[in-house]
């Protein structure tokens, strides 16, 4: 009999903690409540902003929504290169993936300007309206908007964009790991790591 | 002595305040007994484009030009910036990427400027002789005018630290004559040689940011600078608040905020200046080059420069033109085969081991080094796996705990290095050279900071473009959203007044005219 | 000319992990010459057996890792097997000591990573192992040679390697001893027993014929490298004088010893014993001096190595006091391994600059 009342103590006390912790969840949940869905503006923020829907996405926005729905792997971000799928897989607590693509090194478009016709097709295909000039007129790509999508060189009707590397400042070099064995060692574990989970 | 009984002494005046860590090097100043020599004019001297740390400079001459020594060709293009002159009279030959010290391998532009060897001098600038009654916002002027820029190695513009700020004003004026590099003794022989010279330097600095207290540190491997200032110091009049401490020897105790903290007890807190709290430092080949930039009106076109090293046959302490190719100084003191030596430019501690030695002096250059492989020691090739000892924490001078920090930038997890202050890291060397296991631990120090800094760019541009892409989408739908409202409007007034239509076409087509100016500004490059 | 991108700093110390090892064994060589002078050559029998055996286990690890054998002359696998024989009762038979040193080697370190990366101190751990493992053998003491009339000799060869090889059963069968003849408790085995009993502490020493002098120079029942407190005392020294180890973690160490048995001996003399008592006995000066300082196992910074000395001297005095085992020196230094990633975290010191309050920032 003593038995029976302490398991009935046991289940009643649990069960008003359960309650009350119901309670308290309900309440916070209501005080902290968030519009929208956060996690697309975090995975956002991770993506490099291209715009150059190399994802199969219209932009880097779409994808992010894809993503935070599920519905996208976290390995379609060519430009974003590795750190971005690393970042996205560990925002989004899935395992990462190997890369598709590998990134190329970062670009940049030119306009020939004695070519161009001024047609404003590029213009109108840049995501990032990087592009000035008016119809008619020579058409300008403003070098440090450009985020090297690509996206203006199809709709040219003159082929007269260009696709160049982007010249390496001496100011933005980075130094690279040590050159030891054991730097060398904990990179590869890392990218082993990151191309076989 | 133990660190903790030290920093409880100090607390309890029993002791003078030193900075944390430090270590005891082999000061090898093989050159310190050689008085300065004349380097002479190199038949061509290549001036790079930025000297400073800071912005770039843009060229103004054209190759064929004639130049005189101490004439500006160079202009700046920034507040953070010093303009470049031309080292002797000469011509243009060509300007052009040139190698510099730097650690990519990657160039500069520079200037080449071939000898006339009539070394004639640009007489322009007037001398100021009577600065003491001259504005100190002039004698500013004058600094950065003349091009200088911290010759302690650092290079950062000169002409910034001197002023004055009612919020913040200036205590204590200290000179640096630490010298701390094991091998570099440029400013220890300019002490000795130059002493008036430098005092004169710093009076003009102590009347330009209003202070009348100095001090002139040096350390007590150099009696003979000591000696030199103080006999300088007493024949000088109007400098009876300045006094000399000596120091006892310790690396890195020349580091700006480390001598600042001995010095004064008081520490610059992270992300100030020593302005902030009251101090101005100043190292002594800088002090005396703004002697010569207000009393003579000259540029900075010369230099001292400490050529030395256990693979030279002759070291010694030379005045150098800036932009003369240092493998002419290494031939001048008898070297000229390289093969199993190691160029270094700047000192060992600190400097950057370059690739080859067809580099030219620039303002940072306070030495060039030619090591055997024997006293470089084989640093840091083989990395041994870290045995926690704590002496890198025991040596650093800014109280990081060094080995955690590397292993956090070896595994990327650069966030976490932040936290833990990687870039309160003065990359001073001290825990790489203590360290038994040979790690090089500065090296993953500057791997973290580049990282972390790439991200922080990448992420600017990113943002940045998101705004633009995000302006565009609203721009595009504002635009869909009148088109389909005027198509409606069409359709619903199947005749419309005859005037009211090519006024809506109008202001449809300046509408879309937009969508060729987007909301950034026009720049010249646009044609019309 | 090298065309290696290299980061400055371009000179060296010229300091070395193998220098740094061989230090730590130069400091032991007192203690190791006092184990032979007390216990002949089963104490040299055992720190040449497991020295050997250790760096065997070594050279197999590598070679199963596929990693460079010259890592061997790193000192740290020889110093490992070291460690452990200075640990070991003299009667220890030849499999134990190998035993132990493989453990030392596979469990406490390479199955880690290796050196540096090992959470335990790798002989400490062994030795902790062996101690579970083999609870008798672990705490059974040989006399020393200094004892007023040792029934054996133990700088006769046949004797020592009788024991060594066979065991102690096998001496005694053969010589017609009996196991208390030629064994005694240590002092803190014997004040535990005898405080179950209820003899206070003073009574129970009396009984033992304990003095200080003679635990300070050794010559008293413990495992073959602890029992000279002079012995340890001068490698410590030699330690801290080539700076290979800092002050804090022995002194914090012995320092709360000596402090919680002051106070407890003030209020309860019977039930615990004085500060000088637990300082001499077992293990304290070897694992203060020796094992807690261990660079891999130990905190990096200065105030966490107190907080890790304190922390050690509390386990250490507790388990003395109140503990089933007389003797609580190693497992107080394991236990506080494990917290040492916390303490190299919370413990970090005060970056130059940073919260630098009593400061006034120019003026208004």
């Amino acid at each position: 009999m003593e038995s029976m009342n302490g398991l009935i103590y046991a289940l009643a006390s649990l069960g008003a903690f359960a309650l009350c912790a119901g309670i308290v969840l309900a309440i916070a949940q209501k005080i902290f409540h968030i519009e929208g869905d956060p996690m697309i503006d975090n995975v956002d923020a991770l993506l490099p902003q291209t715009q150059c829907g190399q994802c199969g996405y219209p932009g880097c926005k779409p994808y992010a929504t894809a993503v935070a729905g599920g519905e996208a792997e976290v390995n379609h971000c060519v430009p974003g290169g590795e750190r971005t799928m690393l970042q996205i897989a560990d925002l989004m607590g899935v395992e990462p993936k190997e890369l598709e693509q590998e990134a190329s090194a970062p670009m940049l478009a030119f306009v020939r300007e004695d070519e161009c016709i001024g047609c404003t097709l590029c213009i109108k295909a840049c995501p990032v309206d990087a592009i000035i000039g008016a119809p008619k007129q020579y058409h300008t790509i403003i070098a440090d908007h450009c985020t090297g999508c690509t996206l203006c060189v199809e709709p040219c009707p003159v082929d007269c964009i260009d696709m160049l590397v982007k010249p390496e400042l001496i100011e933005h070099w980075a130094w690279p790991l040590p050159d030891t064995k054991r730097s060398q060692l904990g990179h590869e574990r890392r990218e082993q790591h990151a191309g076989h989970a | 002595m133990p660190a903790m009984l030290r920093t409880l002494a100090q607390k309890l005046g029993l002791m003078a305040h030193t900075f944390p860590g430090g270590i005891h090097l082999d000061m090898h100043k093989l050159s310190a007994a050689a008085p300065i020599e004349d380097a002479g004019i190199s038949p061509v001297l290549i001036l790079p484009m930025k000297q400073h740390i800071g912005v770039p400079c843009t060229s103004m001459v054209k190759i064929g030009d004639k130049v005189l020594r101490g004439q500006k060709i160079a202009k700046s293009e920034g507040y953070l910036s010093v303009p470049v002159h031309a080292s002797t009279s000469g011509r243009i030959v060509k300007i052009e990427e040139h190698a510099i010290a730097h650690p990519s391998g990657m160039g500069m532009p520079s200037i080449f400027i071939e000898a006339d060897g009539d070394d004639n001098r640009d007489e322009s600038l007037e001398p100021i002789t009577d600065w003491r009654n001259v504005d100190p916002t002039i004698l500013r002027e004058r600094a950065r005018m003349c091009g200088l820029a911290g010759l302690g190695g650092a290079v950062f513009p000169t002409f910034i630290k001197l002023v004055q700020d009612r919020r913040f004003p200036i205590e204590t004026v200290i000179l640096n004559g630490i010298e701390c590099e094991p091998y570099l003794t440029t400013d220890h022989r300019l002490m000795v040689e130059q002493a008036s010279e430098i005092l004169d330097g710093m009076a003009i600095i102590m009347h330009m940011v209003g202070s009348s207290a100095g001090i002139i540190a040096i350390e007590d491997n150099k009696t003979d600078a000591a000696e030199s200032m103080q006999e300088a110091l007493t024949n000088k009049d109007g400098m009876d608040g300045v006094h000399i401490e000596v120091l006892p020897t310790r690396y890195p105790q020349g580091s700006e905020k480390q001598l600042i903290y001995t010095l004064t007890g008081r520490e610059v807190p992270a992300g100030k200046l020593p302005m902030h709290i009251g101090v101005l430092c100043q190292n002594v080949g800088t002090t005396k080059a703004l002697r010569d930039a207000v009393i003579l009106g000259q540029t900075l076109t010369e230099r001292i420069v400490t050529i030395s090293g256990d693979a030279l046959p002759r070291p010694a302490n030379l005045n150098v033109r800036i932009g003369t190719p240092i493998r002419s100084l290494f031939a001048r003191q008898g070297l000229e085969d390289f093969s199993n030596i190691q160029v270094v430019h700047g000192g060992p501690m600190m400097g950057e081991r370059l690739r080859h030695p067809d580099i030219p002096v620039v303002k940072s250059t306070s030495g060039i080094l030619a090591l055997s492989q024997q006293a470089i020691n084989a640093a840091h090739t083989v990395e041994n796996p870290c045995i926690r000892c704590g002496h890198c924490s025991e040596a650093c001078p800014a109280s990081l705990v060094p080995n955690l920090l590397a292993d956090l930038c070896r595994s990327d997890q650069l966030e976490k290095a932040e936290d833990y202050q990687l870039f309160d890291c003065i990359e001073c060397g001290a825990c790489s050279y203590v360290c038994p296991s040979n790690i090089p631990l500065v090296h993953y120090f500057r791997y973290g900071k580049g990282q972390i800094s790439l991200a922080r760019r990448e992420q600017v541009f990113a943002e940045a473009s998101r705004q633009r892409s995000e302006g565009r989408d609203t721009r595009i739908e504002r635009e869909n959203a009148e088109k389909a409202a005027r198509r409606s409007r069409v359709r619903k007034t199947h005749a419309p007044k005859p005037a009211a239509e090519p006024t809506t076409e109008a202001a449809a087509s300046t509408d879309t005219g937009s969508t060729t100016h987007p909301d950034t500004k026009p720049t010249p490059e646009e044609k019309s | 000319m090298s065309l290696i991108m290299l980061s400055s700093p371009h000179a060296h110390g010229g300091d070395s992990i193998r220098l740094m090892m061989f230090t730590v064994v130069l400091a032991l060589l007192p203690a190791a010459a006092v184990s032979i002078y007390l216990f002949g050559w089963l104490a040299f029998l055992l720190i040449v057996s497991c020295m050997l055996s250790a760096l065997l286990t070594e050279a197999v690890c590598l070679k199963m890792m596929k990693r460079p054998l010259s890592t061997l002359l790193d000192n740290s696998a020889a110093l490992t097997g070291l460690f452990l024989a200075l640990t070991l009762p003299a009667t220890t038979p030849w499999w134990m000591a190998v035993l132990g040193s493989v453990f030392a080697i596979i469990l406490g370190k390479q199955v880690y990573g290796g050196l540096g990366h090992n959470i335990f101190n790798p002989a400490l751990s062994a030795r902790v192992i062996l101690l579970i493992s083999f609870p008798l053998s672990m705490t059974t003491w040989i006399m020393p040679m200094s004892s007023a009339a040792p029934a054996l000799n133990l700088f006769d060869f046949s004797t020592c390697a009788t024991i060594f090889f066979h065991g102690t059963n096998a001496l005694l069968t053969s010589s017609h001893l009996s196991l208390d003849a030629i064994t005694m408790a240590s002092p803190l085995g014997h004040i535990k027993t005898e405080a179950t009993l209820g003899v206070p502490i003073a009574d129970a020493l009396n009984a033992y014929d304990y003095s200080y002098l003679d635990a300070f120079l050794g010559f008293e029942a413990g495992s073959i490298g602890e029992t000279s407190a002079l012995a340890l005392f001068i490698g410590g020294i030699f330690l801290l004088a080539r700076h290979s180890i800092t002050w804090h973690i022995p002194f914090a160490y012995i320092g709360t010893v000596l402090l919680l048995a002051a106070i407890f001996n003030q209020v309860a003399p019977d039930q615990f014993a004085t500060p000088m008592f637990h300082l001499f006995a077992g293990g304290l000066i070897l694992c203060a001096f020796f094992m807690a300082t261990d660079p891999v196992s130990s905190p990096v910074t200065p105030v966490g190595q107190i907080v890790f000395g304190v922390g050690c001297g509390v386990i250490t005095w507790s388990i003395r006091s109140f503990g089933g085992y007389p003797e609580g020196a190693m497992f107080s230094v394991l236990l506080m391994n494990c917290a040492v990633p916390l303490i190299d975290h919370y413990f970090r010191p005060r970056v130059y600059g940073h919260h630098v309050d009593d400061q006034d920032m120019g003026k208004s």
